[in-house]
């Protein structure tokens, strides 16, 4: 795999997650099916492109090789990206992007509890700082699961079919590697493992109430962390990183 | 704000670089939040400090961000350096910190009655919003125009991200809340 330092891989995964996640939101921006919720995704693709920001130049810092966010994201190919498979995922229909969205906010939530706890300072700021954010985004994601899933026929309907097809790609939530290991070993980051408990209570309760019913079956394969994606990751890259490749440099 | 560390002053002397501090403040307290133009950026408690050297040769502004993408920061940083250049302040630097992490609790009531002349409900104390309700919601905003509290959320998320929409059955009005954050 890599020999880049542990907290550099680290912060990758954590700033590509809410990165593509937030380009993946921000794709709604003038399709939303009612204004409020046009505003109110644009506005959670902001929150998380804010956090990608913060972690991305953590890790540029880190690394030492004169990267900054900027760099980070737009010039790196796609085997560089370390975000997880479930946030590169086509934006579906608007269940699909709202039932991910609260599988991702309800992990985010444990998770970054647990780093607002980190032995490094920095991320534990960071962290803190964006689980002020991510509280507002999964009550948002949580109500809208509610509201759909215990709806009409018709969505509750789409919000089972979306929690079918993404809940296989929730078992990339606890992979860990060396990197995790590492920075465990000295308090900067949790046992992801350990996050799973919590984050199955709290995504059964809101599904049961949202009359909907947890997938059997095995896991999707992961990789998102070793730089193996889904086919869909490189489309996303190269919307996403055209303007500034050809204009590099550019300032406006 | 952050309270001023007291430094002593030798023989009576008058202390140059907290006095420029003071008057430092007093311009950033006229900078406006290009988002909530009734608020400065020192009422908002985004301005956390001011630090003049003591050679009195520079001075450091150090600003923590409202939210992490708050799309504002870039013009409140230049105008922030704008507002200190012209009056007369030399080699301007503006640091920015995350912690501790912004929040409301940081408003003074002066600037809450300012947001609600404004039309603009001010935020809640935050402690009380915690916890995450996991589902529907029930909260009671008063309605900044008339004061009643019959009112309803139309959206957690407004035109920023430290605002969220509301309508008011009273009056009818719809306005916004700044978010207890």
């Amino acid at each position: 795999m890599t020999m880049s330092p542990p907290l550099f891989e680290y912060l990758l995964r954590l700033g590509d997650d809410r990165l593509v996640l937030g380009h993946r939101l921000s794709e709604w921006c003038g399709h939303g099916p009612i204004l409020e919720e046009d505003i109110a995704t644009a506005n959670l693709a902001l929150d998380l492109l804010g956090q990608a920001t913060l972690f991305l130049r953590l890790a540029g810092q880190v690394e030492g090789a004169g990267r900054d966010e900027d760099a980070l994201a737009y010039w790196r190919d796609e085997t560089g990206f370390r975000n997880l498979q479930l946030v590169e995922l086509p934006r579906g229909d608007f269940g699909f992007t709202t039932m991910r969205q609260f599988l991702f906010d309800a992990w985010s939530y444990h998770l970054l509890e647990a780093l607002s706890r980190s032995e490094h300072a920095e991320l534990a700021a960071i962290a803190a700082k964006a689980q002020k954010e991510n509280r507002y985004h999964l009550r948002h994601s949580s109500e809208w699961v509610l509201r759909l899933g215990d709806g009409t026929g018709e969505s509750r309907a789409r919000m089972q079919a979306a929690l079918d097809e993404l809940w296989p790609w929730t078992g990339e939530f606890w992979y860990q590697d060396a990197v995790d290991a590492s920075l465990r070993a000295e308090g900067i980051a949790p046992d992801q493992e350990a996050l799973r408990v919590p984050w199955e209570a709290m995504a059964n309760d809101v599904i049961t109430r949202a009359t909907l019913t947890v997938p059997g079956g095995p896991m999707r394969m992961t990789g998102g962390r070793a730089g193996r994606h889904t086919e869909h990751l490189g489309h996303l890259l190269a919307e996403m990183q055209i303007v500034a490749r050809s204009h590099p440099g550019g300032k406006w | 704000m952050v309270e001023k560390r007291q430094r002593s002053t030798l023989n009576g002397q008058r202390d140059l670089p907290r006095e420029a501090e003071a008057r430092a403040l007093a311009l950033l307290d006229r900078v406006k939040d290009p988002e909530v133009p009734v608020l400065s950026v020192v009422e908002l408690g985004i301005v956390r400090d001011v630090e003049v050297d003591d050679a009195g040769a520079g001075i450091t502004v150090t600003v923590t961000p409202t939210y992490s993408g708050c799309p504002a920061m870039r013009v409140i940083e230049e105008e922030i350096v704008a507002a200190l250049e012209a009056g007369g302040f030399r080699a301007v630097a503006v640091k920015v910190v995350y912690a501790p992490a912004w929040t409301t609790d940081w408003i003074p009531e002066s600037a809450r009655e300012k947001l609600r002349a404004y039309g603009i409900a001010p935020p809640g104390d935050v402690t009380a919003e915690q916890l995450v309700p996991l589902g529907p919601v029930v909260r009671r905003v008063a309605c900044p125009f008339c004061g009643s509290n019959d009112t309803g959320t139309t959206s957690e998320f407004g035109a920023t991200a430290c605002k969220s929409l509301h309508v008011c059955r009273a009056c009818r009005q719809p306005f916004e809340h700044f978010k207890a954050f």
